[in-house]
């Protein structure tokens, strides 16, 4: 009888079998096809290279870790890749060796900063980090602090941008400031005036600076304005207002697509001391550059979700 | 007249050492008293003094201190601060700011062509807007949320202000990052502790410097020519929870607002050694860029980090 049994067991295990590896093969398959579609097939090259970098710079004083940063990376591809389809245009402008990329601040939340950097090391030939200049609001912040010192993010300080240029690194910073992630969706593509800091860091240290046009984060969140004293009162630096974070699901960025333009590398001479109106002259022209670039990407583009 | 500073090599002779006692004081003098002829000041008492070393026990600040400095002394290393928290503020401030000002008086009146105060990375103070490498040229913001610092960045302005008054005499001001050694100062006696207290979600860059380094760089400085305001580094900078793990040490996140109100009451009832404002040194960054001191003095730090970590358990092993 319980041969029997055992028999029958053998015989419906024949049967299943099979099937069950068949199905795990397929699993696995999608697995890695998924893996492929958003890592692509040079992710660990990639990574690599990048832990080589610093090995060889004998670690980053402000506190780059690659392993952290991979971990990252996989997330953000899911962003990058399946959320926001970002399309990257002229990628290839970014020179190989010390840049400043210089860029308009868009979308309640600074997602552009982070699919900016995704762009840079997942389509970026040779990958690099992006050091994005971020507010130092964000140092007491528990978490996020460590977390954005251990994936590059650096401390928005003069000398902090000038030993990552001298470093040879890729500093992101983006010159309308806080004031303009939470501008209301009425304001949207519009630039805010620029900052002069970038323009003295980038004469100081001989620097090219890359323009570069975000186009789609503004659309992610519906902002009707800025609710300035509800800011202040939670020592917030902006609290947007945006209804559909109050619908299920409303807290993620609506998908998008992202579009990121790169212009070509702008290279300024002078002296990173001058007048202050002097500065602005070439200011303007940053400015201009990536006002041309955000007109040019928002003719040309399919649509919002497109 | 008979001043003695004309006749006596900054280079080779004999040398004052405030603070002897402390830890770092006796490993000093066993390093220096080879080479030249070593006196401590101290109101403690040496303990095991190497045989050629004169000692003074003594208040600095008593009248009888004079005596010392008065004979061709070649230089001066001033390690004599107090840094015990517990102790009452106003006897901090007396004894650290009348005791240098004694020792500048002496100084002066003596023509001592060397005055080395070692100072400490912590009167730049750990704050959320430093630059991650802080030069020699930075203001000193120490003392804003923690009044015990207030001392050492009084001591240090002291300093540096006297060396633009005399430029008779070579004055050196070390700032070190974090001394790591069998110093008793709170980043050695914080990474001694068994389960370590850290900062949920904090987690900043942080220099350490083995104290023979320390005490090679004093040395650098008490060459003759050496002077102005040096940082001293150490190895690579690293993560706090590296440097914790490193040492094969638990790390116990606490929010910082329990921690704050614990460490404040522990304090209080003596159960700690930590005021409460030192959380901040785990929570900011404060590290230093030493280029100054690599290229001007030739310093290198000799250990690594591994052997500098590792330092803090070194009495551990030999007891």
């Amino acid at each position: 009888m319980q041969r029997n049994a055992l028999a029958r067991l053998a015989d419906v295990a024949q049967g299943t079998l099979p099937f069950l590896s068949r199905v795990a093969h397929a699993a696995t398959r999608a697995r890695d096809e998924l893996r492929q579609r958003l890592l692509g097939d040079d992710f660990e090259e990639r990574v690599h290279s990048l832990r080589h970098r610093y090995v060889t710079l004998g670690g980053d004083p402000f506190g780059f870790d690659p392993e952290t940063a991979r971990q990252a990376a996989k997330i953000v591809a899911v962003f990058h890749r399946l959320y926001f389809r970002t399309e990257v245009f002229g990628i290839e402008h970014v020179p190989p060796g010390r840049a400043l990329l210089i860029a308009n601040h868009s979308g309640q939340i600074p997602i552009d900063a982070a699919i900016i950097g995704s762009a840079m090391f997942f389509d970026g030939r040779p990958p690099r980090v992006t050091r994005a200049m971020v507010e130092k609001w964000t140092a007491t912040l528990p978490f996020v602090s460590a977390f954005f010192s251990r994936v590059g993010q650096v401390v928005g300080l003069q000398e902090n941008a000038v030993r990552l240029l001298e470093m040879g690194e890729l500093v992101l910073a983006f010159p309308e400031g806080m004031k303009a992630i939470s501008k209301p969706f009425a304001q949207r593509y519009q630039l805010e005036p620029f900052g002069h800091g970038f323009m003295r860091l980038a004469l100081r240290t001989q620097t090219p600076i890359v323009p570069v046009a975000v186009v789609g984060a503004e659309e992610q969140y519906l902002s009707f304005g800025n609710i300035e004293w509800a800011a202040r009162a939670l020592g917030l630096p902006a609290f947007p207002l945006v209804p559909q974070v109050l619908l299920p699901g409303g807290a993620m960025p609506l998908p998008t697509k992202y579009r990121l333009h790169f212009g070509e590398p702008m290279r300024f001479y002078g002296d990173a001391d001058d007048d202050d109106s002097v500065i602005a002259d070439k200011v303007w022209l940053v400015q201009q550059t990536i006002n041309d670039l955000l007109r040019r990407g928002l003719r040309d583009r399919r649509g919002v979700f497109l | 007249m008979t001043t003695n500073a004309l006749v006596t090599d900054s280079d080779s002779g004999p040398v004052v050492v405030t603070g002897i006692c402390g830890r770092l004081g006796r490993d000093l003098s066993r390093v220096l008293h080879r080479k030249r002829k070593v006196i401590g000041v101290d109101r403690r008492a040496f303990v095991d003094p190497p045989g050629d070393v004169e000692h003074h026990q003594l208040d600095i600040r008593s009248s009888r201190a004079r005596e010392i400095f008065r004979h061709g002394v070649a230089a001066v290393v001033h390690l004599g601060v107090m840094h015990d928290p517990h102790e009452s503020s106003v006897e901090h401030h007396d004894f650290n700011v009348v005791g240098l000002q004694k020792v500048l008086e002496y100084v002066d009146l003596y023509k001592i062509p060397k005055l080395v105060l070692l100072s400490s990375a912590n009167v730049y103070g750990p704050r959320p807007d430093n630059p991650q490498l802080i030069r020699e040229d930075a203001p000193l913001l120490g003392a804003g949320p923690f009044s015990d610092i207030r001392d050492l960045v009084e001591l240090d302005m002291l300093v540096n202000a006297f060396f633009w008054r005399n430029p008779g005499t070579d004055t050196v001001i070390l700032r070190p990052a974090h001394i790591l050694g069998t110093v008793r100062n709170a980043p050695s006696n914080y990474l001694r502790l068994d389960v370590v207290p850290t900062l949920l979600g904090f987690d900043p860059m942080m220099q350490v410097v083995h104290q023979r380094d320390v005490l090679q760089a004093i040395e650098l400085a008490l060459m003759p020519g050496a002077r102005g305001i040096f940082n001293i580094g150490g190895p690579e900078p690293l993560a706090l929870s590296k440097a914790i793990s490193v040492l094969g040490r638990r790390a116990m996140a606490v929010p910082h607002s329990l921690a704050k109100a614990a460490v404040k009451n522990l304090f209080r009832f003596r159960l700690t050694g930590f005021p409460a404002p030192e959380l901040d040194f785990i929570r900011y960054v404060c590290m230093v860029d030493d280029s100054k001191a690599r290229g001007e003095l030739g310093y290198a730090p000799l250990h690594g980090l591994e052997a500098t970590l590792r330092a803090v358990d070194e009495e551990r092993w030999l007891s």
